[in-house]
C-alpha cells in the first residue's frame, strides 16, 4: 500500500472540543487518518468509528499455541524421548503437566499480544513511526487528515472544516 | 455522549403472583421428587450392609446428607451477597451502585438458613459427623481413634471429649450470629439512607463493611473447616477454607447476576445497562477460574505427593463409580463451560449467555458441595437421585422466594448513594 505523504494537521487543546470535532468532521465527509493524544481520551475510538480491536483473538490464538507447545513438549519428553518414573506415576501423568502448560499459555498469550500490538501499531524495531507533531506527546491533541484519501475535497475545504470544529492551529505536514 | 439520568429511583420490585406461582411450581416439583426419593430409599435402602464403621446404612442418612449439603450451600450464597455488598464499599466502587440492593437481598436467607443449620446439626449429628461418636475418644474402646482424639479439643473444649461439642456449637452459633448482625447492620444503614432527605450513610456503611470483611475473612475459613472439612475427620487441607469460599462466591455472583438480568427483563433497574452486566460477567468468569485454581492446587499437591492419609480423599472420589463422573462434571460445569463461554466480550454483554452459564454454575457448585459431603458420609450408598435433585429444588425455590420477598420490601435503588452518578456513566 502506498503510504500517504501529505497531511493537514488540526491541533486541539481540549479533549471535549476534540471529541465533538471528530464527530463533526466525519459528518462533513472528511476521512480522519488518525488522532494522536498525550493520554487516552475516553470515547475517542468510538467517535472515530473504529472497529473493535482484534487483539483478543490474537491473544487467544497465541495462548492456544502455548498450550499445544507445552503439552506436546512434555508428552514427547516424558513419554517418548526419555521416559522417567516420577513419584510412581505413569510416564504421561497429565495433571503434572498442567502447571507448565498454564505458564506457557500465559507467556505466549502475553508475548504474542505485545508482539502483535507492536507490529500493528508500527512500533516494531525496524519500523519508522511517523511523528506528526511532537507536541502530541506533551499537551496537544493532533488530528491528521491525509489528502490522498480525501481527494474528493479541496484542501481549503478541509482547513475550513478543521477551523470550524475548534482547532487552535491548522498545519501542513509532509513526509519524504 | 449524552446519558439519560432521569431514572426512577423510587421504583420497587413487584413480586407478582405469576412469579410466586412459578417458584412454587419449582418447589413443588422438588418436593414431589424428594418424597419419591424418600419412598424409594425407604423401600430399598436397607440393603447397604457393611459400612466402614460397622453399622448398617439407613436411608435417613442420605436425607440428612442432602439436608447438610443444601444448608451449607445456601447459607454460603446468602452470606456472599452481604460479602459482595461490603466489598463494594470497602473498595469504594462506583460502578455497582445500582446493584447494591440485589447483593443485600441474598442475605434475607441468612436468618432461616442459620436456624436450619443449627437445628439440623443436632439432627444429622452422628450420621454426618463421624467425630461426634463418644467411643472414638475412649481409649478402652476397640474403636478408639488416636488421630481424632488428638483433634478432639477443637470440637469439645472445654468439656470432656466425646460429650457435648460445645466449642463447635459455640463457633457455629457465633459465626452465624455475627453474619446476621452484620447483615442487619448494613441493611439498616443502607435502607435507612433512603429515608434521609439530604446526605447519606456511605461512610458509616464503609466502616461496618470493613469490619465485616475482617470478621468474614476469619469466619468463612473456619466455618468451612467446621461444617465441611470435619466430615472427613482424619483428612485435612490447608486451603479448604478458601476453596469452599470460592465455591460460595461464584455461586453467589451467579445468583446476583441472574437476579439483575431477571429484574432488567421485567423493566426494573433501567440504570443497570450492559456495562454493569458485563462487569458481573467478568466477576463470574474470573472467580470461576479462581475456584478452578484452588480446586486444582488442592488436587495436584495431594496427587503429586501421594501421601496415603491425604490421597484417600481423592481415592474415595476418583476410584468410585458413583462419584468419579461427578468429579469431572464438577470441572466441566464450573471451569470448562464458564471459561469458554464467557471468554468473549459479547457473551458477557448479552444476557442469554449469562443466563445459561450462571444457571449451570449454580447447579455446578451444588455438585461441588455434593462432592464435598457425600463421599465422606454415605460412601457407596450415595449418588445423585430423586432425593438430591428434589432437596436442591426445594431449597433453591425457598431461597429464591425469601430473597425476592426481601427485595420487594424496599426501593430497588439506594437513591441517596453518592456513587449513583458514577454508576450511570459506567462505560467499558
Amino acid at each position: 500500500m502506498e503510504r500517504d505523504k501529505n497531511f493537514v494537521l488540526g491541533i486541539y487543546d481540549d479533549e471535549d472540543v476534540l471529541l465533538n470535532a471528530v464527530t463533526q468532521i466525519r459528518q462533513n465527509g472528511v476521512k480522519i487518518h488518525e488522532v494522536y493524544s498525550p493520554y487516552p481520551v475516553h470515547g475517542l475510538e468510538h467517535n472515530l468509528g473504529y472497529r473493535r480491536s482484534r487483539l483478543p483473538i490474537a491473544a487467544f490464538l497465541f495462548g492456544l499455541l502455548g498450550t499445544t507447545l507445552a503439552l506436546t513438549m512434555q508428552f514427547y519428553m516424558m513419554k517418548f524421548d526419555w521416559p522417567m518414573i516420577i513419584g510412581g506415576k505413569d510416564h504421561a501423568a497429565f495433571p503434572d503437566f498442567i502447571p507448565v502448560t498454564f505458564e506457557l499459555t500465559v507467556l505466549l498469550a502475553a508475548f504474542g499480544m505485545v508482539g502483535v500490538f507492536m507490529v500493528s501499531s508500527n512500533l516494531k524495531p525496524w519500523g519508522q513511526p511517523r511523528i506528526f507533531d511532537i507536541r502530541s506527546t506533551d499537551d496537544k491533541h493532533v488530528m491528521a487528515i491525509d489528502l490522498v484519501n480525501n481527494s474528493h475535497l479541496e484542501r481549503e475545504r478541509i482547513v475550513e472544516v478543521l477551523k470550524a470544529s475548534g482547532a487552535t492551529e491548522v498545519n501542513n505536514k509532509s513526509f519524504e | 455522549m449524552a446519558h439519560q439520568t432521569n431514572y426512577n429511583l423510587d421504583q420497587r420490585f413487584d413480586f407478582t403472583a405469576a412469579t410466586k406461582k412459578a417458584i412454587f411450581i419449582v418447589g413443588g416439583i422438588g418436593a414431589v421428587l424428594l418424597i419419591l426419593g424418600i419412598i424409594f430409599a425407604a423401600m430399598g435402602g436397607d440393603h447397604g450392609h457393611g459400612d466402614d464403621a460397622g453399622h448398617a446404612f439407613h436411608w435417613t442418612q442420605r436425607l440428612f446428607a442432602n439436608l447438610w449439603i443444601n444448608n451449607v450451600y445456601f447459607v454460603g450464597i446468602a452470606i456472599i451477597g452481604v460479602f459482595f455488598f461490603a466489598i463494594q464499599y470497602a473498595a469504594q466502587a462506583g460502578w455497582s451502585a445500582g446493584l447494591l440492593r440485589i447483593m443485600l437481598s441474598l442475605g434475607y436467607w441468612l436468618p432461616i438458613g442459620a436456624v436450619l443449620m443449627i437445628v439440623s446439626f443436632f439432627v444429622v449429628n452422628h450420621d454426618i459427623f463421624h467425630w461426634t461418636h463418644a467411643y472414638l475418644f475412649d481409649i478402652n474402646d476397640p474403636h478408639y481413634d488416636k488421630i481424632i482424639d488428638g483433634k478432639g479439643a477443637y470440637f469439645y473444649w472445654p468439656m470432656e471429649k466425646g460429650s457435648f461439642p460445645i466449642f463447635y456449637v459455640v463457633r457455629m452459633v457465633a459465626f452465624l450470629g455475627l453474619w446476621l448482625f452484620f447483615f442487619n447492620k448494613l441493611r439498616t444503614l443502607s435502607y435507612g439512607e433512603d429515608l434521609k432527605s439530604t446526605g447519606h450513610n456511605w461512610f458509616a456503611i464503609r466502616k461496618w463493611s470493613a469490619i465485616f470483611l475482617v470478621v468474614f475473612a476469619v469466619t468463612s475459613s473456619i466455618s468451612a473447616w467446621d461444617w465441611v472439612m470435619s466430615i472427613d475427620t482424619h483428612w485435612f487441607s490447608t486451603l479448604f477454607g478458601w476453596y469452599v469460599f470460592s465455591s460460595w462466591f461464584v455461586a453467589g455472583l451467579s445468583a446476583m447476576t441472574l437476579i439483575a438480568i431477571f429484574l432488567r427483563e421485567r423493566g426494573y433497574l433501567t440504570m443497570v445497562n450492559e456495562n454493569h452486566i458485563h462487569d458481573m460477567g467478568k466477576f463470574v468468569f474470573a472467580f470461576s477460574i479462581f475456584w478452578t485454581y484452588l480446586w486444582f492446587s488442592q488436587f495436584l499437591l495431594i496427587y503429586y505427593a501421594n501421601i496415603p492419609e491425604e490421597a484417600v480423599y481423592f481415592v474415595e472420589r476418583l476410584e468410585s463409580d458413583i462419584y468419579s463422573p461427578w468429579l469431572f462434571a464438577n470441572l466441566i460445569f464450573n471451569f470448562v463451560l464458564p471459561f469458554f463461554v464467557l471468554m468473549t466480550r459479547d457473551s458477557k454483554r448479552h444476557s442469554i449467555f449469562l443466563k445459561v452459564v450462571c444457571t449451570l454454575i449454580i447447579v455446578g457448585h451444588w455438585i461441588d458441595h455434593f462432592m464435598m459431603v457425600q463421599p465422606g458420609t454415605l460412601g457407596h450408598n450415595g449418588g445423585v437421585g430423586f432425593m438430591e435433585i428434589g432437596m436442591f429444588l426445594v431449597f433453591g425455590a425457598a431461597m429464591t422466594f425469601v430473597v425476592l420477598t426481601g427485595l420487594a420490601k424496599h426501593n430497588l435503588v439506594a437513591k441517596n448513594n453518592p456513587m449513583l452518578e458514577e454508576s450511570y456513566h459506567h462505560h467499558i
